[in-house]
């Protein structure tokens, strides 16, 4: 996760606190993805960013996990999201992302 | 009006491996972070010899002396697997060492900022290889070098870039002004290197490509680098700078920016001057990037990888008037990424790839090739960032299916039949849809594919002036002949009519004009 994304995801959870954020994801890849959920719930594993040592534990979920797809309009989401849906491997991306959840997240 | 052709392509590579060290920025700042970290230690270790950055397949294959198709049936890992009939010098290139790319430096270096050892600058005189391409004055414009004293002190002192072999300082570029943030040394060293692997696209182009350097017209610049003063940093002219060290004369020219996508807006504002004929012949040009070597060394070290990332990467493209021969561009087919497209990668593929086809009437299977993002997926994928290739034609393939053009099951043949490995370095600009184009014109040019589009796609936030994403690609194809004065639009209705079987048609309806007098 880059450095200036970290320190935005830093500055929103002290602007609204960390119970109310949540983070969704867009990585295409299942490793990179959880290396995301990681940075904004354990904090930076590369320790070079302002959340290295920064355990905001937030709720992260990556854009193709069922529940966050429930949340949306079935025809906004086949336009945004329908064509990565082929593309990615979902399966990968929400096993790695619901456990790296299910290990750090807070809220 | 004819569309313009691409009648030349040109691939340069430049070995680099202790520019990668000193002035790559991972490195950089990490020395700066942290001097002492394991990560410095260990990468001496995992940089690769001149011989073996030679033989690595996807660096053959940049610069023409075997094709995608070709580097697909080498198993991977290529690092392991390197070619037995490599060579530096290319069907569209060379691979050129860093002591002579420092010679190259220092002679096209107009200020007298690159200051090389006296006893290197003799030994590099003695050694420049005919593979690649020397011009006259080149010699003189070397000079004889300085001592070594000289250029410790300019190092030291803080006024000075070093120019290393190894760990032997062998010279060094000066700062170009006492405080000037954009001509300090680190800065000059950029641009140098960036002015020097362009000239060397540029000078191959012109001889590989037969044109006289002085029947080139204008040169647009497309890399990543910017070169001006305090008062206006990206002011240019590399273009112009890039065109006098190869003897375009007659050229004048312009930077054009726009991060990885560059080349593409470059080819398609090529095509446009062509097409319009404001200009006959334009060179589109980019050198490469001392900031991007060594990228991800971190991912490559920590897995035991070499550091594949040791080449600076340039290319050059002469776009010209329809000589009846070469694939045409066709600016009708041109798809952009509008400011109101919207930045889901469904919207941009839609707006760069789909519309664009629609427009002219062709199916997303009408394209035999699409060349996007061609970066070699054994650098990215060890660093996280997956094979952009074969996601890219994914993306393309998926919107195929949605499309209703083929079924689901069907997208891994369309991806195998549509696309082509990755084999171009993470050298920003450079992976951009065009390190494919000579292979491309070449498979039409022998007609086993009628069409391919080129895509070049731009991550615009890195400059936090805007969120948008960008992207522009063209469609080039088998070339119909040429087209007289028939504008832009009918001849693409033309496509396949050549000159020949138009005046055929032509005489066939005059005959039945004819033929209708006599009978009434």
């Amino acid at each position: 996760m880059d450095i200036e994304n970290q320190r935005r995801v830093k500055e929103l959870a002290e602007k609204y606190g960390a119970e109310n954020l949540v983070v969704i994801l867009g990585g295409a890849e299942a490793e990179a993805s959880g290396l995301t959920a990681e940075t904004v719930t354990a904090g930076d594993p590369t320790y070079a960013g302002p959340l290295a040592g920064v355990q905001l534990g937030l709720s992260v979920w990556h854009i193709v996990e069922d529940e966050i797809k429930a949340e949306i309009d079935p025809e906004v989401y086949d336009e945004q999201v329908g064509m990565m849906e082929m593309v990615l491997d979902v399966d990968a991306i929400k096993e790695e992302v619901s456990s790296i959840r299910k290990q750090y997240s807070k809220y | 009006m004819d569309f313009a052709v691409v009648r030349g392509v040109s691939y340069v590579l430049v070995h680099a491996p202790s520019m990668l060290v000193h002035m790559g920025t991972t490195q950089t700042v990490e020395r700066e972070a942290n001097p002492d970290s394991d990560y410095l230690k260990e990468l001496p270790k995992h940089l690769r010899s001149y011989s073996e950055c030679m033989a690595y397949p996807p660096n053959q294959t940049y610069i023409g002396n075997i094709t995608p198709d070709e580097l697909g049936n080498i198993p991977r890992p290529w690092h392991e697997n390197p070619l037995a009939k490599a060579s530096r010098a290319g069907a569209r290139g060379e691979i050129m060492p860093e002591d002579e790319f420092y010679a190259l430096m220092k002679i096209v270096d107009s200020f007298d900022l690159v200051v090389l050892e006296e006893g290197f600058t003799a030994q590099v005189a003695a050694e420049l290889s005919k593979d690649s391409v020397w011009i006259e004055g080149d010699r003189e414009r070397l000079g004889a070098g300085a001592p070594i004293s000289q250029i410790e002190e300019l190092v030291s002192s803080g006024r000075a870039e070093g120019l290393y072999i190894g760990d032997k300082l062998v010279g060094c570029v000066k700062a170009a002004h006492e405080r000037d943030k954009n001509l300090t040394a680190h800065v000059m060293a950029e641009n140098l290197a960036a002015k020097a692997s362009g000239t060397l696209a540029l000078r191959h182009l012109v001889a590989k490509s037969g044109i006289d350097a002085a029947d080139i017209d204008y040169i647009i610049e497309c890399s990543e680098e910017a070169c001006g003063d305090m008062n206006q940093r990206g002011g240019g002219n590399f273009a112009k700078a890039i065109g006098e060290m190869a003897g375009c004369v007659n050229a004048s020219g312009c930077d054009v920016r726009g991060f990885c996508a560059a080349p593409a807006h470059a080819m398609v504002n090529a095509a446009g001057l062509v097409q319009s004929q404001v200009f006959k012949n334009v060179a589109v040009v980019g050198g490469g990037a001392t900031a991007k070597l060594g990228m991800n060394g971190r991912d490559h070290v920590k897995k035991g990888l070499p550091l594949l990332e040791d080449v600076l990467g340039g290319f050059a493209v002469l776009v010209s008037a329809n000589d009846g021969k070469s694939p045409i561009i066709r600016t009708d087919a041109v798809g952009r990424h509008k400011i109101g497209s919207g930045s889901s990668p469904q919207a941009v593929m839609t707006a760069i790839v789909v519309d664009p086809l629609e427009r002219v009437g062709l199916s997303l299977k009408e394209v035999d090739k699409y060349s996007a993002e061609m970066q070699n997926p054994e650098i990215t994928e060890p660093a996280g960032a997956g094979d952009v290739p074969t996601s890219n034609l994914k993306m393309i393939a998926a919107l195929a299916v949605k499309r209703g053009e083929i079924a689901r099951g069907d997208m891994g043949t369309f991806v195998k039949k549509h696309g082509m490995p990755g084999f171009a370095p993470t050298q920003g600009h450079v992976p951009s849809g065009v390190p494919s184009l000579g292979y491309l014109c070449d498979e039409i040019s022998a007609g086993r594919i009628e069409r391919a589009q080129i895509i070049g796609k731009g991550s615009l936030f890195l400059g936090r002036m805007t969120n948008l994403f960008d992207g522009i690609s063209f469609l080039i194809q088998k070339n119909p002949g040429k087209c007289g004065s028939r504008d832009g639009a009918a001849a693409a209705g033309m496509a396949g009519v050549s000159e020949h079987e138009l005046r055929k048609i032509m005489a066939d309806a005059l005959r039945g004009a004819a033929q209708t007098l006599v009978e009434s």
